[in-house]
């Protein structure tokens, strides 16, 4: 009997959902039985767009109020007063002059600005920020997946076994010249399918792999390109939807690699994959020296030529969304690893700062800034950085809860840390009081009962009658306990796992047996 | 798929003079090791071409610790002590435990083996003189079997062939062992002529009368199952005169009575191996070991031809056949490098072995488990060590026209990418032991590590054989660091590291980058070359 078949055969349990705390709590799996119902909200997408650098915030969205103590702080790279662009309804703040597409979407209420974004005990390290950005850690916490994956894995915890599969045929996540980023990191493997650059996107819809040496080498290198290609059901999904929609804006400029990125985007939602992040990047933020063009007038230069792309990028792309009819469906977000520092330097640029704005895109969102313009001290030093206003877990919350319908509970749970949604979106999650979340999708091996649980978790499994092991780890990555580890004849078994010692919060399973591994996330509360 | 009109080469076996450096040394240590290590490169770098063919020939024969009882735990083992050897004590209630005890004590002397050619060499020898466990059933005889194999790894190979013959794995395997005088069993004698001597080609010309022939001479040898020792049983012998076809000259073979029969097995042999195909066939597979599949008619000439003259006039001794291959131009012309296609075992035991990956020391029992996690990832790319599909061996070495290709396909190579990508990120664990690679120790292994650019240049001849794009490179410079320009601040991040290595933050700042830059070199095709 195939192992697969095993699993879809294998009798639930009787279980039904139980309350705990008076309050229901959700069914895992395929195993438990097939009462659960399908997640109904499988068509929310997000795009993340990464700014690599740390964008200067201080000159994208300006205090207008506070003019006379921006200009003394940073008088090299000050933008002239009179060329800020204003924002309708926001008398003390504007934007960056080289953004005026971006002015028009805020001004069309397609735009929210989040003030000040950032965490607690700033990290200026680009390497540190980035990752506590990706992974959502504290300053001086180190985890190892990113938020995007530990979410990803909450909605779809069998993957990747029996993926691709009929509930779910497409990849779950798509980065594209994002620099094989953590962020699509799972708690085990990655989530995401990464398409390094437009370029091999490109190749990948016209079978062509590249150039290889006229060499015995070159020969057997195609070889395993073309097998590698014709197994990756992903890319085939990926080229297939491409090939059913096309771009519909005539706005997308050329030369604009994040315009690029995200016209192929555009055009995989629109051919009809069901992935759910795309993650797109834009380099070039970490402007130390030349961030302006003094002679050209401080509005021009290499920081402008950055954010006109970035502007003109999302224009095109919400405009093509529109075209499309799929700009309900679609939320963007661009974010960087940190601010810039309040003074300029001697370089005619800015160094590594801490908060900084961040802005939320699309049809769904509320028009309007959450937030206020950060204070601008008169006797600003080298040392002067901005406070946080909003921790950026927050954004996360608003967009796990309120766009894609977690509860706070689990919203909790991945981002590993507890935060509220800042109530931001115009988007409606169906009301319900049991939330449950599509995992019916794959191959279960493991899952466990009740979770969440106070003190103990029944862990349930499938052996192929070889080596199990089942590792109970921590949210970063620590080994807490070995639950299985020896041969387990063939077949579904259970075993009980106490953890009336541990903190509560989020722990993980790691199974394997043979070459099948799968992680699933246990919840630990009071 | 199209075959590209490549022009292959004209280079024969001429001494290779030209220049002899890294790429040199990476392309040789490839072809004869089971994956690179870092230091036996370094090591090599010191060396000439000719010291370092002689020191990979130097061969040490005295045989290894044999393997042990790793598995009372699960099975208790009435007469042999956990930890010791179960080699010549016969339990059938253990075979299974003993057999499985057996494949993973093969794969630690893969992951472990020395500089020399040693491992590759039993590996070839394993694949030409096939058999598999699953059919003669007994971890004594696989043990035996393989020992031969490595107690002649380069020797002499008209003696190994006799040799096998009456080793009780092969006996077993093509019934030799049952082979009587009143019904001849030709399935040795075909596959003795067919597989392991002669070959199948044009010039191979043993008829069917040749096969019966030689099987009447192989009456009589039987073995005793409870010590494993072979020996001749004379009334079981045929001892008429044996003829042969026209190939062979029409050579008779005297029957003889009693103990004395036992030695029509030599005159058999001397009359195989007068024929100069038997040599031809060997150096062809010894070329498609290491080198690569295609044998066109000019390599054919510069380079079977006069490697099979090499090994008859040496009377069959292999080293010197080796020896000339390893220092020829043709061996190291650049249109031959970098083409082989990783064997499953090449390529995990190759994880292991590239990046060092730490084995526990003192508890056997783990260590053979962790063991076993290498082995049953290779056998479920298809290479099972000790069962080859066939008599044959595997058919990357012999199937037209894919050959090597064959390890390659879209259900291996997605399973090896799943191996190397576990074995980089989360690992496996066994008893709360991870058996991972450990990215900080092996780049700290590069002098170049602080500087993305010329780290990337260091380290990429090790993992890869065919050069990337600049474009690529690039690429790969972005991904240490995570989209920044500047170079520095992957230097800073590795110094910060390199100055205080228990720091958590600074281990995880600068792991996950290279985390993130191999598992990406690996996932690339060129990872699958060698």
């Amino acid at each position: 009997m195939k192992r697969r078949d095993f699993i879809k055969r294998v009798a639930p349990m009787g279980l039904l959902p139980f309350a705990i705390n008076g309050q229901p709590i959700r069914a895992y799996g395929k195993l438990l039985g097939t009462d659960a119902q399908d997640f109904t909200q499988t068509d929310k997408v997000l795009v993340l767009i990464q700014l690599n650098g740390g964008n200067d915030g201080l000159n994208t969205l300006i205090p207008l109020d506070q003019y006379s103590n921006l200009t003394a702080a940073r008088p090299d790279v000050i933008l002239p007063e009179n060329k800020v662009l204003s924002l309708n309804g926001l008398s003390g703040t504007g934007i960056h002059p080289a953004m005026t597409k971006l002015r028009d979407m805020y001004n069309d209420g397609k735009v929210h600005i989040v003030q000040n974004v950032g965490y607690p005990n700033q990290n200026y390290s680009h390497f540190r920020s980035t990752d506590i950005w990706l992974t959502g850690s504290d300053s001086d916490e180190v985890l190892t997946s990113g938020w995007v994956g530990r979410y990803l894995a909450e909605e779809w915890p069998n993957y990747p076994e029996g993926f691709p599969n009929d509930d779910m045929e497409d990849p779950l996540a798509i980065q594209i010249g994002s620099l094989v980023s953590p962020v699509c990191q799972g708690p085990a493997v990655n989530m995401g399918l990464a398409i390094s650059n437009p370029t091999n996107f490109y190749q990948l819809l016209s079978g062509d792999f590249g150039e290889t040496p006229d060499t015995w080498a070159g020969k057997e290198l195609s070889y395993v390109r073309t097998v590698a290609h014709q197994s990756n059901e992903y890319a085939l999904r990926a080229k297939a939807a491409a090939e059913k929609a096309s771009n519909l804006s005539t706005k997308y400029p050329n030369g604009n690699s994040l315009a690029n990125q995200l016209k192929i985007v555009a055009q995989l939602i629109a051919g009809g994959l069901k992935t759910r992040v795309y993650v797109v990047t834009q380099g070039g933020f970490d402007t130390h020296a030349n961030q302006v063009d003094a002679t050209g007038g401080n509005e021009t230069g290499y920081h402008a030529s950055l954010l006109q792309r970035v502007s003109e990028a999302v224009d095109a792309f919400q405009d093509d969304l529109e075209l499309l009819k799929i700009d309900d469906r679609v939320l963007g977000m661009t974010f960087s690893e940190f601010g810039r520092r309040v003074v300029s330097n001697g370089s005619i640029g800015t160094d590594h700062g801490s908060a900084a704005p961040l802005f939320l895109f699309g049809s769904k969102v509320k028009s309007g800034m959450t937030g206020k313009n950060p204070v601008i001290p008169s006797n600003a030093s080298v040392n002067t950085n901005l406070p946080m206003e909003i921790d950026f877990r927050s954004i996360y919350s608003t967009i796990l809860q309120d766009w894609f319908c977690l509860n706070k509970e689990v919203s909790d749970s991945v981002l590993l840390h507890n935060f509220d949604s800042l109530g931001i979106l115009n988007s409606s999650c169906e009301a319900s009081s049991v939330k449950q979340v599509q995992s019916k999708a794959g191959d279960a091996y493991i899952m466990n009962y009740p979770n969440p649980f106070a003190n103990a978790t029944t862990i349930r499994y499938y052996s192929d009658g070889g080596l199990v092991n089942i590792n109970i780890i921590d949210s970063r990555g620590r080994f807490i306990e070995q639950v299985v580890s020896s041969q387990i004849p063939l077949g579904t078994h259970e075993t009980v796992f106490d953890a009336s010692r541990l903190s509560p919060g989020t722990y993980y399973c790691q199974y394997q047996n043979g070459m099948v591994g799968q992680t699933k996330s246990l919840l630990k509360v009071r | 798929m199209a075959r590209t009109n490549t022009s292959r080469t004209t280079s024969g076996l001429n001494a290779y003079s030209g220049s002899w450096g890294e790429a040199e040394i990476l392309h040789l240590l490839k072809r004869v090791h089971f994956g690179v290590k870092v230091e036996d490169v370094n090591y090599f770098k010191t060396k000439t071409l000719n010291q370092t063919i002689s020191e990979i020939l130097a061969i040490d024969y005295s045989p290894p610790a044999p393997p042990i009882n790793n598995y009372n735990d699960a099975f208790n083992d009435p007469v042999i002590a956990p930890g010791q050897t179960w080699v010549g004590n016969y339990n059938s209630l253990l075979n299974g435990v003993r057999m499985a005890s057996f494949k993973r004590w093969w794969t630690g002397e893969l992951i472990n083996h020395d500089r020399t050619v040693r491992e590759k060499m039993v590996m070839f020898w394993h694949n030409h003189f096939a058999t598999q466990t699953d059919v003669y059933n007994w971890p004594n005889y696989a043990y035996d079997h393989t020992a031969l194999l490595r107690a002649n790894a380069a020797k002499n190979f008209k003696a190994l062939t006799k040799l096998v013959t009456l080793d009780p794995a092969m006996l077993i395997y093509l019934n030799g062992d049952k082979n009587s005088k009143t019904a001849p069993d030709e399935n040795y004698s075909r596959e003795l002529q067919e597989l392991f001597t002669l070959g199948k080609g044009p010039n191979s010309n043993y008829t069917e009368s040749d096969v019966i022939e030689g099987a009447k001479i192989l009456t009589g040898w039987r073995i005793n199952r409870s010590t494993g020792a072979v020996y001749f049983d004379a009334t079981k012998h045929d001892t008429t005169n044996k003829t042969f076809s026209s190939f062979y000259n029409n050579t008779t073979i005297n029957g003889q009575t009693g103990a004395n029969g036992a030695e029509e097995l030599d005159d058999l042999l001397d009359m195989i191996f007068n024929q100069e195909e038997v040599s031809m066939h060997f150096a062809r597979k010894l070329y498609r070991w290491f080198v690569y599949y295609d044998i066109d008619e000019t390599t054919e000439e510069n380079v079977i031809l006069p490697l099979a003259a090499i090994l008859r006039s040496n009377n069959y001794e292999v080293k010197p056949v080796l020896e000339a291959l390893f220092k020829s131009e043709h061996f190291f012309d650049t249109a031959n490098r970098g083409a082989l296609l990783k064997s499953p075992v090449d390529f995990t035991v190759g994880l292991c072995r590239i990046f060092d990956i730490k084995f526990p020391n003192t508890d056997y029992v783990l260590k053979y488990d962790l063991w076993n996690i290498i082995n049953y990832t290779a056998a479920i790319q298809q290479q099972d060590i000790g069962d080859p599909p066939s008599v044959a061996g595997w058919p990357a070495y012999y199937q037209i026209p894919l050959f090597h290709e064959i390890w390659i396909n879209s259900d291996t190579l997605p399973n090896r990418n799943k191996i190397s990508d576990v074995l980089i990120t989360y690992g496996y664990t066994v008893r709360g032991t991870k058996l991972t690679i450990n990215v900080l120790d092996y780049a700290a292994k590069f002098t170049s590590v602080a500087y993305p650019g010329a780290f990337i240049d260091e380290i990429l001849p090790h993992l890869h054989t065919v050069e990337v794009s600049q474009d690529q490179k690039d690429y790969m410079r972005s991904i240490l660091l995570s989209g920044q320009v500047e170079d520095h601040y992957w230097t800073d991040a590795w110094n910060l590291y390199k100055n205080d290595p228990n720091n958590t933050t600074y281990q995880t700042v600068v792991g996950l980058r290279l985390i993130q830059l191999i598992k990406y070199l690996m996932n690339l095709a060129e990872f699958q070359l060698s």
